[in-house]
């Protein structure tokens, strides 16, 4: 059966290059980096290195680069050793309603600890407006964190505006760029982000690869108590191939990111432009402009997400939903549904994410297996029948 | 994969889908709102049930359990029918991941509103036809809400976002429990432990 893989949000395949990166750290180089032999030394020499890399990625130095074991992890870190860093400041955090989990769980965490947080709207397009940020802020609020770009309907946020309005309040400014690094250009110090959050398996390194940049002279607290490694931040010992792999697959995005990019996008807009004329009643979910070059999401009425994803999976298409069923909250993606879009429709989220190896025949052969697979499941649905009986009057 | 066989079997051959235009009884639970809604409809003869189609807006699961709860219900007597249970139907089904439990609730809730919709019928309380029978309100279905303080659960997963305790599932049921609780509000299971 034909595989078409298109959940680049879940995660990208590892990169043949990256691999072959990491397989002498999983052999011969085996040191731990902070032994003071030559094998350790060989260790230590290769994570600074990918460091050096990662932080060229962003345009940060080496030394505001921390590595960390996952996105959700940076998130955690970020958020938790940011606020209680700046506690006697104050114990006010303000977050878009459209986070990723890590930042809102995060934040829930916080409140526990006696901090409160403010959720900033967004509109039918999941953007945040930074006006709206600049309401949320008080004299007690003492971090911010929005998302660059986010993976369930990929949109972009103009997180340079919010950086500002951060910084005209003195108050610091975190971005999630887990769904954005090495996918688009990120340049921390035209962001004017004080921290940010980024993760390998978005960008064609291996998961467990993740970052958290902070900002020289940002005051955050150590998230892992232990050792020295990471400046004494994130102890542990290191995890050195996830950490090359990273490395390389920054390196790659260097050289590589402007070629998927355009590669993506005119596969992208064939989606969204293809599917709504193939079957009636789909609507594509985030910004038409500002989103994700390799990112189509959709709401099919009638019918739920997860059901489309076994069917489409039996068809060898990989996708991803943001519905209720597929999360173990049984919740209606909280992102769809602060876009306004109501919960029956939210349940038939579909999200389409193209990754290097996309080919027109993939796009094509999508196109061709979807209004079958919409039409048995809507034959099914007391929504679509309830739908038609009332169009028939 | 997160499902047996047999799920995925009956997920991707339901059995008896449709509408009975004449039903003798509907029965319509769930609503969209927490993610599953099934319609039943039964023809009833000399107290058996001779024919029964469903619709399911839902999962996999909500979509297997629907296809097995109608085959186990034909041919069988109001009163067998009203003996198949959420757990029977799981257990038919080769078992279902615990946060997909709630839908076998479903199936067989659905199932004997559509008998219990019969029999008013036949009693006359209801001259309504069927297409009529009564329908759940949405957003006051017991998984949206916190069994403990009632509020919105809200988005955040094993946290109740209005009361802030700590909710996990229902071994039994699949519902929201109180983590480490011993009962099920909803169930009413006692000396439970994930």
């Amino acid at each position: 059966m034909k595989r078409v893989y298109l959940d680049h949000i879940a995660s990208t395949p590892l990169h043949p290059e990256v691999f072959e990166a990491m397989l002498p750290h999983l052999k011969e180089n085996f040191g731990n980096p902070q032994s003071l032999h030559s094998v350790g030394q060989e260790a230590l020499r290769a994570v600074e290195e990918a460091r050096e890399k990662v932080a060229q990625l962003i345009h940060a130095q080496a030394s505001e680069v921390y590595f960390t074991s996952s996105g959700s992890e940076s998130n955690n870190f970020a958020l938790k050793g940011l606020a209680l860093a700046q506690r006697s400041r104050g114990t006010h955090i303000v977050l878009s309603a459209v986070e990723h989990q890590s930042v809102l769980h995060s934040a829930k965490s916080l409140d526990k600890l006696g901090f409160s947080t403010s959720l900033v709207p967004v509109d039918e397009w999941g953007m945040v407006d930074p006006e709206e940020v600049k309401k949320a802020i008080t004299k007690e609020t003492v971090l911010v964190s929005v998302m660059l770009a986010n993976s369930e309907v990929g949109t972009v946020q103009p997180v340079q505006e919010i950086a500002e309005v951060c910084r005209a309040s003195d108050v610091l400014f975190h971005t999630d760029a887990v769904a954005a690094v090495g996918n688009v250009p990120v340049n921390v110090s035209e962001l004017g982000v004080d921290a940010l959050s980024l993760a390998g398996n978005q960008f064609y390194g291996p998961k467990g690869s993740a970052a958290l940049f902070v900002k020289k002279g940002i005051r955050i607290l150590p998230f892992i108590d232990g050792g020295i490694q990471e400046g004494g931040r994130r102890a542990g010992t290191e995890d050195v191939p996830a950490i090359v792999g990273l490395g390389k697959a920054a390196e790659l995005a260097m050289r590589d990111m402007e070629k998927r990019a355009e590669a993506a996008r005119p596969f992208r807009d064939r989606l969204i432009q293809e599917l709504p004329q193939r079957v009636d009643h789909v609507f594509l979910t985030g910004h038409t402009e500002k989103r994700l070059s390799h990112h189509a999401s959709f709401c099919i009425e009638f019918i739920e997400g997860e059901a489309m994803l076994l069917n489409l999976d039996m068809q060898g298409i990989s996708a991803s939903s943001g519905s209720a069923c597929t999360s173990k909250a049984l919740k209606a993606s909280h992102v769809l549904l602060a876009m306004g879009i109501d919960h029956a429709l939210a349940q038939g989220s579909l999200v389409f994410s193209l990754i290097e190896d996309t080919t027109s025949e993939d796009i094509n052969y999508l196109l061709e297996v979807f209004p079958p697979v919409i039409e048995r499941l809507r034959k099914m649905s007391p929504l679509y029948t309830k739908y038609l009986e009332e169009k028939e009057k | 994969m997160i499902y047996s066989e047999k799920v995925m079997e009956h997920f991707q051959n339901p059995r008896n889908v449709g509408v009975i235009k004449d039903a003798d009884g509907v029965g319509q639970v769930g609503n969209p709102v927490c993610g599953d809604m099934m319609s039943f409809y039964i023809k009833v003869k000399d107290n058996r049930i001779m024919d029964v189609k469903f619709q399911t807006f839902g999962c996999g699961a909500a979509i297997a359990v629907s296809s097995m709860v109608s085959e186990m219900a034909m041919g069988k007597t109001l009163e067998e029918a009203m003996k198949i249970t959420n757990k029977s139907v799981a257990e038919e089904l080769g078992g279902l991941p615990k946060n997909k439990l709630h839908c076998s609730n479903l199936g067989a809730d659905a199932l004997h509103k559509a008998i219990e919709n019969y029999h008013e019928k036949q009693k006359g309380i209801k001259k309504e036809k069927a297409e009529e029978a009564p329908v759940e309100k949405p957003a006051e279905s017991e998984e949206c809400t916190c069994p403990y303080c009632e509020g919105p659960l809200g988005e955040l997963e094993g946290i109740c976002g209005s009361c802030n305790i700590e909710l996990e599932d229902c071994p039994e049921c699949g519902k929201a429990k109180k983590k480490g609780a011993e009962d099920c509000p909803h169930c009413g299971a006692t000396k439970v432990r994930v």
